[in-house]
């Protein structure tokens, strides 16, 4: 299935790009989508358990994804 | 509506949302960019946000609040490039009498600090540029 993947600040330093589109097997998590990204150059740096939302509301590594959605990996927040 | 702005913020318009005649009790929270942090002079900041995300978590976070206690809140956050001294954040709470308003406001920072999709990219005097990282011991990544 199809994943938007959005990523921000830093992470999107260490990966080179701000939004990817990736292919991963149904059934997936975000987790899946992670252990995707860190085979991508720059992926490796990603931290082991990053913040994440799926369609833009908080969510777990082992949140189920469905195809279409959209994941964000999110750097540690610095707002306030 | 965006809680967002790429302007100065201006606390009496952010006020004006809430305060009203019966409401007598009225916090106000305002977060000013730092000269310092992690033990280097800060020159200026940009925030970044993830727009739309950000926005659900502000409806979110002011929704608990005004659920919780007897308040009106209203917030803004600034994005874009930001010198030594200009607010970042401002936070009103609006309530009948003050011990409301007051856990009011400190609940939407806390929370907005906490939850809100935002990032904070410092610029130093010293030339170097670091990621603003709370989880970090040093308090920044680069």
């Amino acid at each position: 299935m199809r994943i938007r993947v959005l990523l921000f600040a830093r992470y999107a330093e260490l990966m080179g790009q701000t939004e990817l589109g990736i292919e991963v097997d149904a059934p997936a998590t975000v987790r899946t989508v992670l252990d995707t990204l860190r085979a991508r150059a720059g992926g490796a740096q990603l931290p082991p358990s990053p913040m994440v939302a799926r369609n833009q509301v908080h969510a777990q590594l082992d949140t189920a994804l469905e195809d279409g959605d959209e994941v964000a990996v999110l750097p540690p927040l610095a707002g306030g | 509506m965006s809680y967002l702005k790429d302007e100065p913020l201006d606390v009496r318009t952010v006020a004006h949302q809430v305060v009203s005649a019966e409401r007598g009790g009225v916090v106000t929270f305002l977060g000013a960019v730092r000269n310092h942090h992690a033990g280097r002079a800060v020159l200026r900041l940009e925030y970044s946000a993830y727009g739309p995300m950000a926005d659900a978590e502000f409806s979110q976070i002011i929704a608990e609040a005004e659920s919780r206690w007897p308040a009106k809140v209203a917030a803004e956050h600034r994005v874009g490039t930001l010198e030594v001294g200009d607010v970042a954040v401002v936070v009103v709470a609006a309530a009948p009498h003050r011990d409301a308003a007051f856990d009011a406001c400190r609940y939407v920072i806390e929370a907005i600090k906490r939850r809100v999709p935002i990032w904070k990219r410092e610029y130093y005097v010293d030339g170097t540029v670091g990621w603003v990282d709370p989880t970090a011991s040093a308090g920044v990544s680069f």
